[in-house]
This record gives structure tokens, sequence and C-alpha cells, in this order.
């Protein structure tokens, strides 16, 4: 665990050091306040707007920061060959992954909570000096703490995107991985339409393809409860603490996968 | 306890994409390596010294064959804590300082706070990096970089240490402080495996050396003993000669060469068995003077030429086997 902790010490060290990642996250905080211009351009949807605007900006930018990082970690590493001075060093290669997975989730944490912060200060900004009939006609308060439980979800999904980014950067180059990183991604966020694909077609063998890749493929939609948390509906902690289990066990497979790529792969 | 064994070590790539075919990168080397040995690895650029290497170090894995360290396994973490190794061409991360750095690999091996910090200064101290061990690598020269690659090679005081072309991107000053370096490890007890094309680095440092081409080791012992010390003729270099005179003596002495220095200034090479003396006195009564007299023997690099240039060139596993 020794070992794993210094190695994402020095991934959050590189990544702090990063100048794109300052601009990304940076572009973030700011579409984040422009959330509330916006929302004075509507009536009586501002708080909606705002929220809507705000999650979906903390999904989208942690989605660019998993990706785009993810996919170069191990492949700058053993592209520029730094690799050979650390792996020399009395780690496992599985300590490697787990440390670069660890770095990369310590970096997308503080972005998310600088992210959300950002979010909240516009909330309390909104809310600030409103009337009692006015707040009555949000369909929920604007600090509410239901949205936290979005964020997490959002943080679980991305903590599954940096795996599979992880994944795929063990054996294949980053545009490759960032593609097919996307593509699961897109793909997670359909999956429910493979459930129900035998409700529409006659092929039998089809429809147990479809079943199949049901089951394998992420199912990125139990993630998604930005909708409901905006709209005030409730959202059970049990149906939170599936998708975390979930998502947990999911990436914890992923990441077995990678250490064992990993694990096998001539440096040349 | 050797230092370092391997037995059969071999290690084949699949090249081509369209037409898959296998290259022998290294064929069935066996080696052993005592402890406190300085041991060259040489060969020519593409002999596969850094396959070796990175056998070595389990950055690749055999094809077949085994390799142990201290009598243990390749890749053992045990065995990575008592060992050094410098990567040819050594890149590192560059938004880190020098120092930061080597307290970062210190970390990994597990030393306090204070200890990396003492170890990193007193490293960077021996490698001649100054002041600029607070700048960011991405600053850093070629041969400044060596100078890191080799100060996180010793970080942990390794019992072994392995050196892929120590010397590679050093100025003179520079090459001649590794060269202190190294020698300072060995009084220490440590045992050295490093690879070099440059045969005089070898040749000043090892006790014992292998020779590797196309894959194959095609020699291996101490120096003494590969290079038989037999005196194979003589040179005189001598002034004051005249290009007639030069004539007419090498038309009756059997001069096996002049080479020309300067100004009536020649290096006259003799076979052994013509006795110096004779020409020498020929030369002195036409006028010229003795500068030096010296017998010729071989060199490292005579006999790493014959070697190389006897070993078998096919690469593919259809071909001869060494």
């Amino acid at each position: 665990m020794r070992v794993i902790g210094h190695i994402a010490v020095n991934v959050f060290k590189e990544s702090v050091r990063d100048k794109v990642l300052y601009c990304i996250v940076a572009f973030a905080v700011i579409l984040i306040a422009a959330s509330y211009l916006l929302g004075q351009l509507t009536a009586g949807q501002d708080l909606k707007i705002i929220k809507d605007l705000g999650l979906a900006s903390i999904a989208t930018f942690g989605l660019f920061i998993a990706v785009f990082i993810g996919i170069g970690l191990v492949w700058k590493e053993v592209e520029r060959r730094s690799i050979y001075g650390l792996l020399t060093k009395p780690i496992r290669r599985s300590e490697f992954i787990l440390g670069k997975y660890f770095g990369l989730m310590l970096t997308l944490l503080v972005n998310v909570a600088v992210m959300t912060a950002a979010f909240y200060a516009v909330l309390a900004y909104q809310g600030w000096g409103v009337d009692a009939v006015s707040r009555q006609a949000w369909p929920a308060p604007p600090m509410d703490p239901a949205m936290l439980a979005a964020i997490a979800l959002i943080l679980v999904e991305l903590m599954l995107v940096t795996a599979i980014a992880l994944f795929f950067s063990t054996f294949s180059s980053p545009f490759l991985s960032a593609v097919l990183t996307l593509g699961l991604w897109v793909i997670g966020h359909f999956n429910a339409d493979l459930r129900n694909f035998e409700n529409v077609i006659q092929s039998r063998a089809a429809a147990w393809l479809a079943r199949g890749l049901y089951y394998l493929l992420p199912n990125f939609d139990a993630f998604d409860i930005k909708a409901q948390v905006v709209q005030g509906q409730h959202v059970t902690a049990s149906s939170v603490a599936l998708s975390m289990l979930y998502g947990t066990v999911y990436l914890v497979l992923v990441l077995t996968g990678a250490v064992a790529i990993f694990s096998r792969r001539d440096f040349k | 306890m050797d230092a370092i064994s391997t037995e059969g070590l071999t290690k084949h790539y699949t090249v081509g994409f369209w037409r898959p075919r296998p290259y022998l990168a290294l064929e069935a080397l066996t080696l052993r390596v005592g402890q406190g040995e300085v041991f060259g690895f040489l060969g020519p650029n593409g002999a596969g010294k850094t396959t070796t290497l990175k056998l070595l170090m389990q950055l690749i894995y055999p094809t077949s064959g085994r390799a142990e360290i201290l009598g243990r396994p390749v890749g053992d973490v045990e065995v990575k804590r008592r060992i050094g190794y410098l990567p040819e061409n050594p890149y590192f991360y560059d938004y880190l300082t020098a120092e930061e750095l080597l307290e970062y690999f210190g970390a990994l091996f597990g030393h306090s706070g204070a200890e990396r910090r003492r170890r990193a200064s007193a490293l960077l101290d021996d490698v001649g990096i100054g002041g600029e061990r607070r700048l960011q690598l991405r600053k850093f020269s070629k041969g400044m970089l060596q100078r890191v690659g080799i100060a996180q090679a010793l970080i942990n005081e390794p019992e072994v240490v392995f050196l892929d072309e120590p010397m590679s991107g050093l100025d003179p000053l520079g090459r001649r402080d590794i060269r202190e370096l190294i020698l300072r490890l060995r009084d220490r007890g440590c045992t050295l495996f490093f690879s070099s094309h440059v045969l005089s680095d070898a040749e000043a440092l090892c006790s014992r050396v292998a020779i590797l081409a196309n894959g194959r080791l095609v020699a291996e012992g101490p120096l003494s003993e590969i290079l038989a010390f037999k005196v194979r003729g003589w040179e005189l270099v001598v002034s004051g000669l005249t290009d007639a005179a030069l004539e007419h003596t090498r038309n009756h002495t059997g001069v096996l060469r002049a080479t020309r220095l300067g100004p009536q200034r020649y290096a006259l090479e003799l076979p052994l068995a013509v006795p110096p003396e004779h020409l020498l006195a020929e030369l002195v009564a036409k006028g010229a003077m003795l500068v030096s007299l010296n017998p010729l023997r071989d060199t490292l690099e005579d006999f790493f030429v014959r070697q190389v240039a006897a070993a078998p060139e096919e690469r593919g596993l259809e071909g001869p086997r060494g």
C-alpha cells in the first residue's frame, strides 16, 4: 500500500503541474458560473437551469479529465521509457497500475470538489434573498443535499471510466484507447435498450446476444440520477448504494484485467 | 553464490505485420558473474546487450531459459531492493526536479524522509549535479540526465549495479567522473555489470568481459585470457628519415607497414621474426634518429573486431545457431 501511495502522489503531482488540467477546471468553473446568467433568461426555470448545467458540467469535464489523462497514464511511461527506471525499483506491476489509478482518482476527486464548490456557490447566490413564495415554486431547495448523491454517483462513473481508460492504455495507443473508452461510455448510456431488444426483434440468437451484451457492458445509466435530483424526485439511499456497489465491482474487474495484461507485457 | 547467472536465456520477437516471422534477439545465453566483479558486456549496436539487460530486469520475459540475481529469480521484489539499474538513454519524469526524482525513488525503497534527502543530496554531489538539482528535468541536457540516471541507480546502495551504456552522452570530463565512480563502487565490493560498445572503457574498468554479436555470445572470460598478450611484431618510430632512405630500407628489411607521422617522421611495423636491432642500425646509419621502439600487442579492439566479424549474421530462427 505504501508503494501504491507514493506512485499515486507522483501521478497527482504530475497532473497538478500540468497546465492543461487547470484550463479544463477553469473552463468548467466559468461554465458553472455562467449558468447563473442563463438562468436569468428563463422564466421560473432559473434554478433548474443552473442545476442542470452545473451537474452536466461536472460530469462532462470530469469525463474529459478521466479519459484524456487515463489513456496516457501507462502509455506515456512506456513511450518515454520512464517505466524502465520505475519498474526496476522494488515494486510489483500490479502496484504500478493501482498507483496510477489511485493517483488519477485523487486528481479527479480534487477537481470534482473544486467544481462542486463552484456549483454550490452559484446555487447559494441564486437562493440568497429569495422570498418564501418564490421558493415554493422550486421543485427542490437550491442547496439540496440530494445533489451530493448525484455528484457522488458522477464520481463513481468517472472512477469506472478511468479504470476502462487505464485498461485500454495497457495494450493500445492513446487514440485507440480514447475511441474505445468513449465508445463504451456512449454504449453504456444506452445499455437499457439492449435489455429490451428482445421485444422488438424476432431472432432468438440476436435477442440472446443483446441480453449477453447488456450484462457484459457497463451500464452507465445506473449512475445518472441528475434529472431526478433536479426535479426534486426522491432517490432512495439503497438505490444509490446499489449503483455504487455495481460500479465498484465492475471497476475492480476492469482493473484486474488491466493488471493481468500489464503483468505479462514486454517493454521492448 | 553468483551475483548474476543465466542459463540458456533466449528471447525471440515476432517481426512483420502482414508476414509475421520470428527474430532472434538473444540466443541461449549462459553466463556467470561473481560477486565483486566488474563485468563488461560488449558488442556492436543491435547485438542483444540491451535485450539481455531488460531480461535481467524483467522488463521483458524470456522465450526460454532462466536468470538469477544474487541467487533469486529476476523480477523478485527482494532482488530489486538489492540492485540498481541505469537504462540506455534514460528518461525520467520531466516535471520533477533531480532532487524530487531521487527522493521519489528513495521512497519506493521505504527510506524515511530525512534519509531520502540525505542520500539524494550525496548522490547528486557524487555525479556532479550542483545547483541544477532544483531545476525540472525537462531543462536537463542528455549528459546531465545520464548523471541523474546513474545517481538513481545507486539510491539504495545496491549490491549489484547494471549500467546500460553508462558513458553515453557524457563529455570527456563526465566519462572520467563516471569511471572513477565505477572504480569506487568496485572498491566498496559492489558487483558491476555494464554494457558498452566503447572498448576503452571496458579495458580500463573490467575484470572480465563477454562479447555478444548478432544475439549470440561469441567470447567470454578474463581480459588477460581473452587477449593473448603475445607480442605480434614491433613498431619503430623514427625521425630524420628521407623518402629515398625509407624506400631503400623498406626493400631490404621486410617492413610490413610504414605510416608517415610528420615531415621525415615515420612509424614502421615489423613482423616478430625480424629483429628490430638490424633495421635500427641501418636507419641510424642513414642519419635517422630513434624516437621509440615498442612491441605490438593485440588490443581488445582487435579481438572484438575479429570475433564480431566471425559471428554468424543470420537472425531468423531458421538460420545457424551459435
